[in-house]
């Protein structure tokens, strides 16, 4: 008796075999013409990032990071953990990284930001989004690369795949954060003098909403990276690669070197994107007075949310 | 309905007959409901049911309750009452920031209820400014910009609705600021700003949600004065929610007063004052200093004698003494007040056998304007022997105050209150 029953079951495992197991029967061609071109963008992503000779992109990512951050010692120390990647043999493991980061980047923020305007506009949307994303932050994250490896095989299509759906959630949710957050007296004045729906979301919602946007795209970029090393898992080359070999043959000095790296990607990335955050809300804080306050505010949700 | 009137407008309110003052803004029987199934609360079983029991009984809150009023072109019409009464409701329901549960609405001759959702985006950017409390400035757009905003929505050209925008801002006192972001200006200063926006479209119909209530007192009463020259040289059409009784006493032409989501009297100042409608108008009357209320119109008398210039001063000293009084005001043919003339004076151009009553013969009492509140004649009844003239525009005498006649009007408020 303290035993589930057996005869209770509800076969979900098999509802979403056959769901899959439908999906590429009737969809497997759609999603190898949409691998086939995600693999091309990502490979000339990747090329142009290789073609830069190594100390063009390190005076490159020097010189942003002192632009960002306005510090010529960070950026200094950014510097040097780009050259000590290199210096580790990993220059080109990095670059395949940074390319897969990059697209994941691109398409979770082209995907998110729309789809958090649209949460923000419609509560039944975001009644319905809400729940989806904490379910998808929630899951292991190697869940994600069982559909990836089925729909796009192995390599770094799927390991992209995976990336973006593991890193989507911030965009979109400081987005709506964002949006939902901007003054309702400025929204009422705002249609008072007769804007409409666009002018709203692009002459009011969207600049004040921007520090929370920006806090959300410096998240996703942070979970991205994080999962781009995961995707090795299914083959994608590249930094994480090296950690899953070093794993494999119990080789610690590899590991630490492969790991070392990919840190120093992280906080070269953080650093930078995080920079250009505060940037633009110190911008607009001097617009207003208390917007510092919701960028605080939007950054508080981020931490609850991220 | 709104079909043949809305071409009519195309055309030009202004064009209409100019007989009678026409009504820009009209409200007839407005209903607004807060909850769910607002429209059954205009049925007969709840329609008297009291604010508080309705909100206890259905868990709607009804903020406007069968209101109607005309504001004509040219007034500033004053809707005043205590918090929760449905004044910002009333107003933001003229633009449909609200959507009235029921009632007529016309502004600026249309139909607003009847308005699909362009021709209310088009209405908002053509007819209608409004001026909010706490501002609405949009925080990333400069001064200049800000106060462009209504015509950029308009889709003027980035050099006129500037050029405009700088005229506005002119008018409200704020040259030299246009480069500035609103947070770096001082709460009237945004408020200017605020008006400059609503001014620079020029439109037909200014709407003020307690434009001044969030400055300190010194800088509220500079806004007032500043509103009134404006409305003065302007012109416009006014509709302005304001709690403060002094202030709807100081601006308005005629004044709605609201309780609980109704209009309980509509009445110019003096009216309001005099005759309120019933306890809820007089308890807000009863914080009103009667000395800045009353005028300078409403305590003056008729005099007792009156001389005129022509009148010889044997005529004068036969009247004066008829009358038993020592002295008397002077006017000229057109009644326009000269000065005094005490019996002394009298009795000397008598002995100087003068034939009129010339005015650098007489003593010189200063005159005041009707509209001067009677606070500010206090100084001048009890310092002067003489009653305080009070004359028109034309320098025409209309009346004059007597210190009785002030501490008659000081004392009967306060029995009553
Ligand atoms: N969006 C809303 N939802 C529910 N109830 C509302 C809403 N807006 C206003 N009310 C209610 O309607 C009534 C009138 O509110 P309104 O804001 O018009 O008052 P007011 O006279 O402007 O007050 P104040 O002087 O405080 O601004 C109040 O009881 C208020 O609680
Ligand atoms: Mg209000």
């Amino acid at each position: 008796m303290r035993d589930f029953p057996e005869w209770i079951r509800i076969p979900v495992a098999d509802w979403v075999d056959t769901g899959m197991y439908w999906i590429l029967a009737n969809l497997g061609g759609v999603f190898d013409w949409i691998g086939s071109i995600g693999l091309q963008v990502l490979l000339v992503v990747e090329r142009a990032l290789v073609f830069v000779p190594w100390w063009v992109a390190i005076i490159a990512i020097g010189l942003l990071a002192r632009r960002a951050i306005g510090s010529t010692r960070a950026a200094a120390a950014i510097a040097v953990m780009l050259f000590l990647v290199g210096a580790f043999g990993y220059w080109a493991e990095a670059m395949n990284t940074l390319s897969v980061v990059i697209v994941s980047v691109a398409f979770s923020v082209a995907l998110g930001i729309p789809l958090g305007i649209l949460m923000a506009w419609s509560n039944p949307v975001r009644n319905i989004v809400t729940p989806v994303l904490d379910a998808m932050q929630t899951m292991p994250s190697f869940v994600y690369l069982i559909p990836a490896l089925m729909l796009f095989g192995l390599g770094r299509v799927p390991a992209t795949f995976a990336t973006i759906v593991y890193a989507i959630p911030p965009v979109i949710r400081l987005t709506n954060v964002g949006i939902r957050e901007v003054s309702p007296a400025v929204i009422e004045a705002s249609k008072a003098f007769g804007a409409d729906r666009w002018n709203l979301l692009f002459d009011v919602q969207l600049p004040l909403a921007r520090p929370s946007i920006l806090v959300g795209i410096n998240q996703t970029t942070m979970m991205a990276l994080a999962m781009v090393v995961i995707g090795s898992m299914i083959g994608n080359r590249g930094l994480g690669m090296e950690v899953l070999l070093a794993i494999n043959r119990v080789n610690i000095g590899q590991g630490f070197e492969a790991g070392i790296s990919i840190v120093f990607l992280a906080i070269i990335i953080d650093r930078i994107t995080n920079a250009f955050a505060k940037a633009k809300t110190v911008e607009v804080a001097m617009g207003e007075g208390d917007d510092e306050e919701e960028h605080e505010e939007a950054s508080g949700a981020a931490a609850r949310h991220g | 309905m709104s079909d043949s009137n809305t071409d009519k407008v195309e055309s030009g309110p202004e064009s209409e007959d100019a007989c009678s003052p026409q009504v820009m803004v009209q409200a007839e029987g407005v209903w607004k409901v807060f909850g769910r199934n607002p429209e059954r609360i205009l049925t007969p079983r709840y329609r008297d049911v009291p604010k508080k029991d309705l909100q206890r009984r259905t868990g709607c809150v009804i903020a406007l309750r069968d209101v109607s009023f005309a504001v004509k072109s040219g007034e500033l019409f004053v809707i005043m009452g205590l918090s929760g009464s449905g004044k910002s409701t009333m107003i933001r329901t003229l633009l449909r920031l609200v959507e009235p549960t029921a009632g007529a609405l016309r502004v600026a001759d249309k139909d607003v209820v009847a308005m699909d959702h362009e021709e209310l985006i088009q209405f908002r950017r053509d007819k209608v400014s409004m001026v909010f409390q706490n501002y609405g400035l949009l925080p990333h757009y400069t001064v200049l910009e800000n106060a462009a905003y209504g015509l950029k929505l308009r889709g003027n050209h980035k050099e006129e609705r500037e050029a405009r925008a700088i005229e506005a801002l002119k008018t409200v006192g704020l040259a030299g600021w246009e480069n500035y972001y609103p947070a770096s200006l001082s709460g009237g200063m945004q408020q200017r700003v605020g008006l400059a926006r609503a001014l620079a479209k020029d439109p037909a119909i200014l709407l003020m949600d307690e434009p001044f209530s969030g400055l300190d007192p010194l800088i509220r009463r500079q806004m007032q004065d500043e509103l009134v020259d404006l409305q003065a040289e302007l012109g416009k059409t006014i509709v302005f929610v304001t709690h403060d009784l002094h202030e709807a006493l100081k601006l308005g032409d005629r004044i709605a007063i609201m309780r609980d989501g109704r209009v309980v009297q509509v009445a110019d100042p003096e009216e309001i004052l005099n005759n309120p409608h019933d306890e809820y108008v007089k308890a807000f009357t009863r914080d009103a200093s009667p000395a800045r209320v009353f005028t300078a119109a409403t305590v003056m008398e008729d005099p007792e004698i009156l001389l005129y210039r022509r009148q010889g001063p044997l005529t004068a000293r036969t009247m004066m003494e008829h009358q038993r009084c020592e002295w008397s005001f002077v006017v000229d043919r057109k009644k326009r007040y000269l000065g005094v003339a005490t019996r002394d004076v009298i009795e000397r151009l008598a002995k100087e056998k003068k034939h009129i009553l010339n005015e650098e013969d007489l003593l010189y009492v200063q005159p005041v304007p009707p509209d001067t509140v009677i606070e500010d004649l206090f100084g001048q009844v009890s310092s002067g022997s003489y009653h305080v003239p009070v004359t028109d525009e034309h320098g025409r005498l209309l009346g004059v105050v007597r210190p009785r006649a002030i501490l008659n009007a000081l004392s009967t408020e306060d029995a009553d209150a």
